[in-house]
């Protein structure tokens, strides 16, 4: 089936000048809200930019303000989600894709590490049970010298 | 949690235990921050904080499958058109496999007494369970029913009949929630709304020409978690979705606070983007969530698209004047003064949302008529 991409269009006239929005700016100021949150209290923020009213280029203002930190990450699990640490400490966006490749939500999280990296408290206890299965197996003990 | 007993007061016994939804997920292999993710999805789709994720986990893995009847009367299937061909599978897709649609006529593959004796069965095994779902107005009582009817049941019968056990019924769409285009002007096959009919349920409002896909799948979600009805607004919608107005969440509203408008399609203002209140914008009047959850998986909204909004999930939107007739200037009076009040912008505007309801009242009255050629003028 051909992408939409396919579709070809002819844009007549000169393109007009990219116009700002203004509406990146408050969510900065949002998020500097939040972090001060986090340091005083320990209390995490997640914040749904799918519910922010943003007209075009206004997403893409808001993820240059912030910026790129030291950690990128990749979760497979339901479709692919990716995680980026921004230059600000504490910061992350979260990008939820489903298997198709389509974004699902885009969250920033104000935390030390987004909820999604963690471990899952249930997955902890059946890991413990797996571990403990994989030691009493007759194979996983081989006697000295096998 | 409730577990259902093996025999239902009336002696019937009841439906068989059905897996939850936490335990059908991890049997087809979603992992726990799979189903984090899912949450956090599902979140967004209801219009909840994300931090809310948790709870709808909570929630979501013991909920169980209702099952669902979806009835099609007088209408055109762009608002299963809308659902079907939503953009993100794995959300909404997981929450459709999560009910069971026990009836869609245009979904299912059979049809006349079969697919009515489904209907039947679906009713008599979930008594007092179930929602119904409909779209499409409906031939009211007064009304000659050969106008609609399906395997020669008047679709008046038919709902009667359907949610006299039912639990809920969520109408979606314009046509289902306030008779829509069917009941425009002059309305030939004496159409009306489910709520005109349905009075001792529940009736929830999905309005809308189609609604958002993200807001049908959202209500059920809602139900589905939390197993109750949400809060809604006068004309019964959701809060969460239709409490807030398009012009209040429009990324365009700055320009319309400076009065700064585009007056034609193509001029200056409207490559600049500026506020399209002039080119006949309902958002003032207009209550849903096109402007944050956009159309097309969040690609775009009409507004973004340079058109202004049609008003469609507004009561008798088809009747309330010319698409392109600015709210502010009702023909045969001088729009000036409304003019500048809509250029002093923000104080005003909640007053140009009333104001623009009793024009669109009075629009109604006079069932104004536009031509090809005023519309070119306007082009
Ligand atoms: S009038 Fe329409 S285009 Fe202008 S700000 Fe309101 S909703 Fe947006
Ligand atoms: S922008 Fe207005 S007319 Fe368009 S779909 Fe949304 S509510 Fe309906």
């Amino acid at each position: 089936m051909a992408s939409i991409g396919d579709i070809p269009i002819k844009v007549e006239g000169e393109p007009a000048a990219p116009v700002a929005y203004g509406n990146a700016l408050p969510v900065l100021s949002q998020v500097r809200h939040a972090l001060a949150q986090l340091i005083q209290g320990g209390e995490p923020t997640q914040i749904d930019l799918g519910a922010m009213p943003f007209g075009p280029g206004d997403e893409e203002r808001l993820m240059t303000l912030l910026g790129s930190g030291e950690v990128t990450a990749s979760v497979d699990a339901l479709g692919p989600t990716r995680i980026q640490e921004t230059a600000f400490s504490g910061v992350w966006v979260v990008e939820y894709l489903n298997t198709d490749g389509q974004r699902v939500a885009l969250h920033l999280e104000v935390d030390h590490a987004p909820r999604l990296l963690r471990s899952q408290p249930a997955d902890l206890s059946d890991a413990l049970a797996a571990l403990d299965a994989r030691l009493s197996a007759p194979d996983a003990n081989p006697a000295p010298g096998d | 949690m409730v577990t259902a007993s093996p025999h239902r007061p009336d002696g019937r016994p009841a439906p068989a235990r059905q897996a939850t939804l936490g335990e059908s997920l991890r049997r087809n292999g979603v992992s726990r921050r799979g189903f984090l993710k899912f949450c956090a999805a599902t979140a967004s789709m209801m219009a909840l904080p994300p931090s809310m994720a948790p709870a709808i986990a909570a929630a979501l893995e013991s909920a169980r499958r209702p099952s669902v009847i979806w009835l099609s009367f007088q209408e055109c299937t762009g608002c299963t058109e809308s659902l079907t061909r939503s953009f993100s599978p794995t959300v909404e897709n997981l929450i459709l496999d999560t009910i069971s649609l026990d009836y869609h006529h245009t979904l299912q593959a059979a049809a006349g007494d079969a697919a009515e004796h489904a209907r039947e069965a679906a009713m008599h095994a979930n008594a007092g369970e179930y929602l119904v779902v409909v779209d499409g107005s409906l031939p009211g009582p007064g009304a000659n029913p050969g106008y609609s009817t399906i395997a020669g049941i008047s679709n008046y019968d038919m709902l009667m009949e359907t949610v006299a056990d039912a639990a809920a019924v969520i109408a979606v769409g314009s046509c289902a929630a306030f008779g829509g285009l069917p009941k425009a002007s002059p309305n030939p096959s004496g159409a009306v709304a489910v709520q005109d009919l349905v009075k001792d349920k529940p009736v929830i409002n999905v309005s809308g020409c189609p609604p958002l896909p993200m807001v049908i799948t959202g209500v059920l979600a809602q139900y589905l978690t939390f197993g109750k009805l949400p809060e809604l607004d006068q004309y019964n919608r959701p809060l969460a979705f239709f409490g807030q107005s398009i012009h209040d969440r429009c990324y365009r509203r700055p320009f319309y606070d400076k009065g700064l408008f585009a007056e034609t399609f193509d001029d200056e203002g409207a490559k600049k983007g500026w506020c399209l209140y002039r080119l006949g914008c309902k958002g003032p009047m207009t209550y849903n969530a096109c402007a944050t959850m956009k159309w097309n998986g969040g690609t775009s909204w009409p507004v973004e698209a340079g058109a202004p909004c049609l008003g469609c999930s507004e009561p008798d939107f088809w009747d309330a004047g010319g698409f392109y007739d600015a709210l502010s200037v009702p023909p045969g009076n001088s729009g000036d003064m409304l003019l500048a009040a809509g250029a002093a912008g923000v104080a005003v505007g909640a007053g140009v949302g009333l104001l623009a309801r009793s024009q669109a009242k009075g629009a109604a009255k006079q069932h104004q008529t536009v031509t090809a050629e005023e519309l070119e003028q306007k082009l």
